[in-house]
């Protein structure tokens, strides 16, 4: 697409673009070429000398248990999240579309979530199921469960997977509301007159009708998992107990901390930049197309 | 509705109801915290209301900060939270309208370079190229400053395209007409394009002061002195001293500023909130 009408001007337009790419430049094109280059050196315990070592950083990583271990939880803190918070969201719309009284109070009352940082709702989730003193912790109890996120990763892993699906339900349930409304009533009608149940109108054109809506947003989720949620874990658990919550991008702000291990913190960066790449490219594919049944 | 079931309606009031219960409920609890005393929590006798301590607890982390955790008071904490996220927001929308105007309306060489650097950005968030970028903003001396701590966030990809995608609906002979009338390209995006992007702008506007306020990973590195901590990041600190001493009415007051200026833009502006948020996800 291309405007007819332009302006020619010799100095203008560069001037235009100037802030915007020296920013780019400067704050993101510099330092992930750095990430790029320091992957493939050693820094000394000084941080005075660094050697050029190959791809002895990838090695190294790719020997360490604990990156996968790292990997296997970011995919079961992906899946779990997107899974419950795409199926609440979606019950939520399904009932906010069906045309009844106060959809727009229901809207307000489900959508605000989303202007909280996470790291806010971690430290609230925390103290509901702090062991000790917690409201919902104690109910948890009463139910005979031995409840102490704080030493059981299974249970820390529960409750950041609790705060973070909180957390995306309202955006969620934004995109699903939208994308229902696009569905046109006069489908839903002609199944009815068929004798379609509302269970089965739904399963067999609403939800296949939704899918690019579902598709794009299992792709942000899985984005908002492995990125915005660094906040939520570094406020509940700190990637404990015994690094049971520890994802991919927590591992690179822990190893690169104080100067620890950067060769391998950049290399794990690298990887990182890798994985986005691809989930990006995957969610401009879906925008080119729109549809995808 | 396709027919009229009654009680498919209830049903559909009692799910949302149910939902709603549970959206709000934490943040109801975590009020309710913020307004007993330390032994009335620490004994688990949290009732379902409120208590008298309201006053007291938020005077005292707004005025005399947060005791033995830090010095900082939450009030420059939330001033520090609001210059940032205003300065990341306006940077942002200005940077980027100014470079889409360029990319739409001029035909220079390197445009589509310039178009796709801005564009691949996308690419490289905050949190994959960490310390490399800490290391700049250190060596540029920003550390602890408010250019620091917003600056580097402003180039915007997502921003670029909604503007791009914009002027590209606005009609041709607009600018046609403007060039008759002996417009030059600054009066003509003064006049014309701004007074037409202004419901994008402020739609995006809502969601980018989400965005800045909202800021964990980029503060915490660049902020080594309490009094320009972000309130986001200074809430964690009230929690991370040992869990036993943790202040939580003091912990749940300062949650509850911490969110409150965010959910009532959302709150206040939620037409322009949903089209901010649909529009820059396309």
């Amino acid at each position: 697409m291309e405007k007819r009408a332009t302006f020619s001007n010799k100095f203008l337009p560069y001037l235009l673009v100037a802030p915007q790419l020296a920013i780019t430049l400067v704050f993101f094109y510099w330092p992930a070429s750095q990430a790029v280059k320091e992957s493939f050196f050693i820094q000394d315990a000084f941080g005075t000398t660094s050697n050029f070592v190959g791809l002895e950083n990838y090695r190294t990583l790719f020997a360490d248990p604990y990156y996968f271990h790292s990997m296997g939880v970011t995919a079961v803190f992906a899946i779990a999240v997107t899974f419950a918070s795409l199926s609440i969201a979606l019950l939520l719309a399904v009932q906010a579309d069906r045309g009844i009284r106060g959809k727009m109070a229901y809207q307000t009352l489900l959508v605000w979530p989303y202007a909280v940082a996470p790291a806010v709702a971690g430290v609230i989730w925390i103290f509901l199921f702090q062991p000790s003193l917690g409201y919902f912790a104690h109910l948890v109890r009463a139910l005979g469960v031995d409840w102490n996120p704080l030493l059981d990763g299974n249970q820390a892993m529960t409750l950041v997977v609790i705060a973070a699906v909180w957390k995306q339900i309202s955006y969620n349930f934004l995109f699903f509301l939208a994308g229902l409304q696009a569905i046109p009533k006069s489908l839903i009608e002609a199944a009815a007159i068929d004798g379609a149940r509302p269970t089965r109108r739904f399963w067999t054109i609403v939800f296949p009708l939704l899918s690019p809506t579902t598709f794009f947003l299992v792709v942000v989720n899985i984005v908002y998992v492995f990125f915005d949620t660094l906040g939520l874990i570094d406020a509940v658990t700190g990637g404990g107990p015994a690094k049971a919550t520890e994802t991919l991008v927590y591992k690179v702000f822990q190893d690169g901390k104080l100067g620890g291990d950067l060769g391998g913190s950049n290399a794990q960066s690298v990887i990182l930049m890798i994985i986005v790449i691809v989930l990006t490219s995957i969610q401009f594919r879906y925008v080119e197309r729109k549809v995808t049944y | 509705m396709v027919e009229n079931r009654p009680f498919g309606n209830i049903l559909a009031h009692l799910v949302l109801i149910v939902g709603v219960l549970v959206i709000v409920f934490p943040v109801y609890m975590a009020f309710v915290a913020s307004t007993w005393d330390p032994a009335t929590i620490a004994n688990g006798k949290l009732g379902l209301l409120p208590g008298p301590y309201l006053v007291e607890n938020y005077s005292r982390i707004l005025f005399e900060g947060t005791g033995r955790t830090t010095r900082a008071h939450v009030d420059t904490m939330l001033f520090n939270s609001f210059v940032s996220a205003m300065i990341i927001a306006t940077g942002k929308i200005a940077i980027s309208l100014i470079s889409s105007y360029a990319i739409v309306y001029f035909r220079f060489p390197f445009r589509m370079v310039a178009f796709w650097l801005i564009f691949l950005t996308l690419m490289f968030p905050v949190e994959v190229r960490i310390y490399p970028t800490y290391k700049i903003v250190a060596d540029l001396g920003l550390l602890d400053t408010y250019t620091g701590l917003s600056v580097p966030l402003i180039a915007s990809a997502t921003a670029t395209l909604l503007f791009r995608q914009f002027f590209m609906t606005v009609p041709d002979e607009l600018l046609e007409a403007a060039k008759i009338d002996a417009a030059g390209p600054l009066r003509f995006f003064k006049d014309v394009l701004l007074p037409l992007s202004r419901t994008n702008i402020a739609a995006l506007f809502v969601i980018l002061f989400i965005y800045g306020w909202n800021q964990y990973l980029w503060p915490l590195l660049i902020t080594t002195r309490d009094d320009m901590q972000t309130v986001v990041i200074g809430i964690k600190k009230i929690v991370a001293v040992q869990d036993a001493l943790t202040e939580w009415q003091l912990a749940m007051a300062t949650a509850i500023l911490a969110m409150l200026p965010p959910v009532l833009v959302v709150v206040v502006m939620q037409k322009l909130f949903v089209k901010g948020l649909v529009e820059t996800e396309k």
